[in-house]
């Protein structure tokens, strides 16, 4: 009885600590991306809220906080209400997935440092992605205005689009490691990460975790020049801050998962793993933010086309050429 | 513990397929149904299936049902003041068939005890691909074949409409996404008037019927 009570500790303590870290990284990100965006732009970025800007995310927690939680006329009241939980929560779930160190050994217990070790991983966090499409368009659609129905039309189409480039670009690496559970697979990168096998499979995994985001080559959903803010228009205050904060979630979250996948996950030499993970990811994050100040934004044409017609039929081919690898190998 | 899961499950799937199907707004219902196949996913991940469980989250909630609200929001079809209560000689055969179903799970239920149906052991993803692929290796061909097919089917149709007459005025002959964008912008403008011209109704109608 006792054993059981103390591993339900443990295992709360973990989820409260996974909750309270992502939020907060989630936060600072967002601080971050301000301050190199302002970097590579060659101004000086939101410095003046205690010592080098670091207060910043408080201060907008505040000020989102205390805002008026605005409501459109016309709106769907309840879908409004939903729709910012919807796109969040899925992105928080597929960390439960995602193995970020190696198994701890507490006081005679040994706490394997991920939620849940399920042995169909990967299509947990593929049938999560597919469902955080929702919070998107119904965002969109229940504001009931041009500009977010617009956004949420573009968003579903490049949301569907990119998955399945992601999730045919995920078949080598299952190939590879032999299993869906993703424990499994960084075992497998023990000595090489996966990356060297399979360069191919990581470009096109990377250009479809940067669609799923919705970040800047494919920030079609939310384009700024077009659609004032796309599906999040019509939105304020912290419910405005849940959709963007969702959105940070997802950047480390996928970040997590490139890192799970392609880079060997927690595997390194000297540190300790959860350090090697945390370095892996937010390099990730920070490419994806080195990104938005280079690139210009795709049109929907390109977007399409490069999603349909070339990086879905190169996954197929990966897929195929990685079959007749290993067939000939065994 | 998992009984009570069980039965609350079961609740919101009975209660949410009850009013995906009573309610008249069609995005809600999409949600609805969308609710009523999370709970029964998880139903599946009770009863120890969980590869059954996320394909019905990925196949049905993420893929079919992501569609329909694609083409309903495309389509701008949301306006449940259309959708008036059908003639009886259309929703006959559907209660015909319906009823088949139902009597057919009826005796299915009576005749054979709950307890044996559930099979124990849970077969590994392994073992699925192996029966899936090596098995029934022709018949997974054969469906993915009929698949193809009608793909090919629906592209040629939908090719048909855009070559006869759509969009005049912009000749996007080399950028076909402008084509797609505009048809975008053309749907909404439709939006806030509450008639939209009879025509534009019936030549979409009439299109996608034949």
């Amino acid at each position: 009885m006792t054993t059981s009570s103390v591993d339900i500790a443990l295992f709360a303590t973990k989820i409260g600590l996974i909750f309270f870290v992502i939020l907060t990284l989630a936060a600072y990100l967002v601080f971050a991306e301000r301050r190199i965006l302002a970097w590579v732009q060659d101004r000086k970025g939101p410095n003046r809220v205690g010592p080098f800007g670091l207060l910043q995310p408080l201060a907008d927690l505040i000020k989102l906080l205390t805002k008026e939680d605005f409501l459109p006329a016309a709106a769907d009241k309840w879908l409004f209400y939903l729709a910012p939980a919807m796109a969040a929560i899925p992105a928080i779930m597929i960390f439960a997935v995602i193995p970020f160190g190696a198994p701890l050994n507490v006081a005679g217990h040994t706490v394997p440092l991920v939620v849940a070790d399920l042995n169909i991983g990967l299509l947990f966090f593929l049938a999560l992605s597919s469902i955080a499409v929702y919070g998107v368009a119904i965002g969109g659609w229940a504001s009931n205005s041009k500009y977010a129905l617009l956004g949420g039309i573009r968003g579903l189409a490049q949301l569907i689009s990119y998955e399945l480039s992601m999730g045919l670009s995920l078949v080598p690496i299952v190939m590879l490691a032999r299993s869906f559970s993703l424990t499994d697979i960084v075992n497998a990168q023990a000595g090489v990460p996966f990356i060297v096998y399979q360069p191919l499979a990581f470009i096109i995994f990377l250009i479809s975790i940067t669609a799923e985001c919705k970040r800047i080559p494919f920030d079609l959903p939310e384009a700024e020049g077009e659609l004032v803010a796309g599906f999040h228009t019509e939105y304020s205050g912290m419910r405005f801050g849940l959709f963007f904060v969702g959105e940070y979630i997802n950047i480390i979250v996928l970040g997590g998962l490139a890192t799970t996948l392609f880079l060997g996950g927690w595997h390194g030499p000297l540190l300790p793993p959860v350090v090697w993970f945390s370095l892996k990811t937010l390099s990730f994050a920070f490419f994806f933010i080195w990104m938005r100040g280079t690139l210009p934004r795709l049109r929907y044409d390109q977007l399409m086309h490069l999603g349909w017609k070339v990086l879905t039929p190169l996954a197929l081919l990966n897929i195929l050429i990685t079959a007749w690898w290993l067939m000939l190998r065994t | 513990m998992e009984q009570i899961i069980f039965y609350i499950l079961a609740a919101t799937a009975v209660i949410a397929t009850i009013l995906a199907i009573t309610e008249k707004h069609p995005v809600h219902a999409i949600l609805f149904l969308v609710t009523s196949l999370f709970s029964m996913a998880t139903i599946f991940y009770l009863l120890m299936a969980p590869l059954v469980a996320v394909f019905e989250v990925i196949i049905y909630a993420g893929a079919i049902m992501v569609l329909f609200l694609f083409v309903i929001m495309m389509l701008d079809l949301g306006h449940p003041e259309k959708g008036l209560s059908p003639h009886w000689k259309e929703w006959l055969p559907a209660v015909i068939l319906s009823g088949v179903s139902i009597a057919a799970l009826v005796v299915v239920i009576v005749s054979r005890h709950a307890a044996g149906a559930v099979p124990a052991a849970m077969p590994t993803i392994r073992e699925v691909a192996v029966s899936l692929f090596r098995e029934h290796g022709l018949a997974v061909e054969l469906i993915s074949l009929q698949l193809l097919f009608a793909l090919v089917g629906a592209l040629y149709l939908g090719r048909q409409q855009i070559d006869t007459k759509s969009l005049p005025p912009f000749q996007g002959e080399g950028r076909g996404g402008d084509g797609v964008d505009l048809s975008m912008r053309h749907g909404l403008e439709t939006h806030p008037h509450p008639s939209p011209p009879p025509e534009g109704e019936g030549t979409i109608n009439g299109k996608i019927s034949p």
